[in-house]
């Protein structure tokens, strides 16, 4: 009964980061459709930039958390200005290519900048307290990062299917010439979007950095992962990728507990098995 | 085009002058990894030499030393053995050195055979990799010199019962092998050996597991960086440590990643050659001659044991110049006090003999800066996995 209630506990927690790091790809390869594998680079600055706000410059984390969201922001935007509105308009081949560039580029920034050791987040001590759960304890930010990452799935939802903002967006990426038609200001919506997703990849870096550590080479040591949950919960669509992060994280738990030499191994075993059956993903749009 | 030739022509032109001017140049090719998410162990081999050699000046006798740097990237023999081949054949080097990864020493063992070119392994921790050449000379340690210890000393501890948690390759499995060999040698239970994948990055499971069967002990080899800082964080978090479960490790706390690991580090108790806070006037001066060109240096094994193989090798060039065998032979049973502390270069395992001190993780009064504090020491210890 414990090992029961430990992996439904532990894997609800660890699921919920791998939706807090991917949601931000979700938006910019599931809804707008770019292949952004630049998508954990702006993770990495968010978390660089909380890194050297916290430990450097000595303020308190949530300050400093805003601060590097917003400053991210700041950077995503001149880059969608300049290089994403080309971006979009390429093959898939070309923005694997050029995204990827440019991850290399940020990767190269943050190693100049801050080199290549750990770049630890200091948590206020409210977040490092064990949280008594009757049966055992869990450490108080993860379930932080269970709540956050219901209110992003909440946000979203509000944002994509009750405003106008989102209306206008899913028009945009269904149809640009049309909605452009319509007097929709595609290119406003589409930097705001790209914002948005810049946004989330950098709160999913902060708040995740507990259990995905935050170094120079983050982008691509989780690559594979960020691409695994949003591909397996199907382009377009973020409940998917909330589901699909949750099941694999529950999957990944049980197999730690109960087999864990073979854990990686049914992971990528049923993350197979999966898109084989549905090469569309859990509930993408074909 | 034009630039290429003119580049071409002048590193014709130099190293004309060059091997005019110094026909007694001893030169020596370091093979390690300059760029890339290893490219610290580079940086540092780097900064050790230069430390060396502004102490003891770059000439040694009659023979004037330089060192040729190669990067290889990260774990990837083929290159390794690429760049050695370059370094012996057109750089015309008399001594190799370096050597982060295992598997890159083991590829360019045939070729040091053949050209007998004694090499110094700065870093590369598996015993068995001396046994494919004579002419390896190890001057940083191996996994069982100092998971052994560590299994003894806590055994002499009072703890009786503990559980392996490796990360799964190589090292980690021979980490496991040794301590579990130890341990249950002196009469401890080793009650579960957990081997977790290379990409984990939740240990809770793992961890969970551990607590619910409460051992003494929890015994750990992880690599360096996300893995090791998450798992302590765990470790803690999970209330292994107030449950009173000891962890145990060796290189988890190196200095170079120590400092991000934080508060969560205070009071793990690692099995080790090298502290930063090593108590010893010669690891003052050392860490001084390092301050004085690079103020940022973290010094780690890593620094200490290219250190170490400088020493070895100005030793080797002044008793035989360029000639190999004798070289090495100059070095077997060589004894000298490192900034570790004493070193002997054992004739039979060519791996340095040396103490391993037991340490624990605390916050230095004075810089506020966490340090591997020295709490106990096992004397002159061999390369235990020799043999096995």
């Amino acid at each position: 009964m414990d090992l029961f209630l430990n992996i439904a506990v532990d894997g609800v927690a660890y699921g919920m980061i791998l939706f807090m790091i991917a949601v931000g790809l979700s938006v910019t390869m599931g809804l707008m459709r770019v292949i952004n594998l630049a998508h954990g680079g702006f993770a990495l600055i968010g978390g660089a930039l909380a890194h050297w706000l916290g430990r450097e410059v000595g303020l308190p984390f949530w300050i400093a958390a805003t601060l590097a969201i917003a400053g991210t922001v700041a950077i995503a935007l001149p880059l969608e200005r300049v290089l994403y509105r080309r971006i979009y308009g390429f093959g898939e081949l070309q923005q694997v290519l050029a995204t990827i560039g440019l991850t290399f580029l940020m990767i190269a920034s943050v190693n100049l900048w801050q080199g290549s050791t750990l770049l630890a987040i200091d948590l206020p001590p409210a977040l490092r307290a064990p949280v008594d759960l009757g049966f055992r304890t869990l450490p108080a930010h993860r379930l932080a990062v269970i709540a956050l990452g219901l209110a992003v799935i909440a946000g979203l939802w509000l944002l994509l299917e009750r405003t106008r903002f989102g209306i206008r967006l899913r028009a945009a990426v269904d149809n640009r010439a049309t909605a452009s038609a319509h007097g929709i200001d595609t290119g406003l919506i589409y930097m705001v979007t790209f914002a948005l997703g810049a946004a989330l990849a950098a709160l999913g870096g902060i708040f995740g950095a507990e259990l995905l550590p935050i170094d120079a080479y983050y982008p691509l040591r989780y690559m594979v992962l960020f691409l695994i949950v949003v591909a397996v919960g199907g382009m377009g669509s973020i409940a998917g990728s909330f589901a699909a992060a949750l099941g694999l994280g529950v999957i990944e738990t049980a197999a730690r507990y109960l087999v864990p030499d073979l854990a990686t191994l049914a992971f990528y075993g049923i993350v197979i098995a999966l898109l084989a059956a549905r090469p569309q993903g859990l509930m993408g749009r074909v | 085009m034009k630039i290429k030739g003119t580049l071409a022509l002048g590193a014709a032109v130099s190293a004309l002058a060059f091997s005019t001017a110094h026909a007694d140049t001893i030169r020596v090719g370091v093979i390690a990894p300059f760029s890339g998410p290893f490219a610290l162990y580079g940086t540092q081999y780097q900064q050790a030499i230069e430390t060396y050699q502004a102490q003891h000046g770059t000439s040694v006798g009659e023979h004037e030393i330089e060192f040729v740097f190669k990067d290889v990237g990260g774990p990837n023999p083929d290159q390794a053995r690429a760049l050695a081949q370059e370094l012996l054949i057109r750089e015309k080097v008399d001594y190799l050195a370096g050597f982060t990864f295992t598997p890159n020493a083991l590829a360019v063992a045939p070729l040091i055979e053949q050209s007998q070119t004694p090499t110094v392994i700065f870093n590369a921790a598996t015993s068995s990799i001396n046994r494919e050449s004579e002419f390896f000379l190890r001057t940083s340690y191996t996994l069982w010199q100092v998971s052994e210890p560590l299994a003894d000393w806590a055994y002499d501890q009072g703890i009786r019962t503990a559980i392996t948690t490796v990360a799964d390759y190589g090292p980690g499995i021979d980490a496991e092998n040794a301590f579990r060999a130890a341990f249950e040698e002196k009469g401890g239970e080793v009650m579960d050996s957990i081997r977790m994948p290379l990409s984990t990055t939740d240990f809770t499971p793992f961890l969970q597991s551990v607590r619910d069967a409460a051992p003494d002990a929890v015994f750990a080899f992880l690599p360096g960086g996300p893995p090791t800082f998450t798992y302590t964080k765990t470790y803690n978090e999970n209330g292994l440590r107030d449950a009173g479960i000891r962890f145990l490790g060796t290189a988890e706390t190196e200095e170079s990643n120590l400092q991000a690991l934080g508060d969560q580090a205070i009071g793990l108790t690692t099995a080790y050659h090298y502290s930063e806070a090593h108590d010893t006037d010669a690891n003052r001066e050392f860490l001084a001659a390092l301050r004085e060109d690079h103020p940022d240096a973290v010094a780690n094994w890593a620094m200490v044991g290219a250190y170490d193989g400088v020493h070895l090798i100005y030793h080797m060039v002044e008793a035989a110049g360029s000639d190999g065998p004798a070289a090495v032979e100059s070095a077997l049973g060589l004894e000298w006090e490192s900034p570790r502390g004493p070193l002997t270069m054992d004739p039979e395992t060519r791996t340095v003999v040396q103490n391993v001190y037991i340490r624990e993780v605390e916050r230095n009064a004075e810089t506020g800066m966490l340090e591997n504090a020295e709490k106990g020491m096992i004397a002159t210890v061999g390369d235990l996995g020799w043999d096995r």
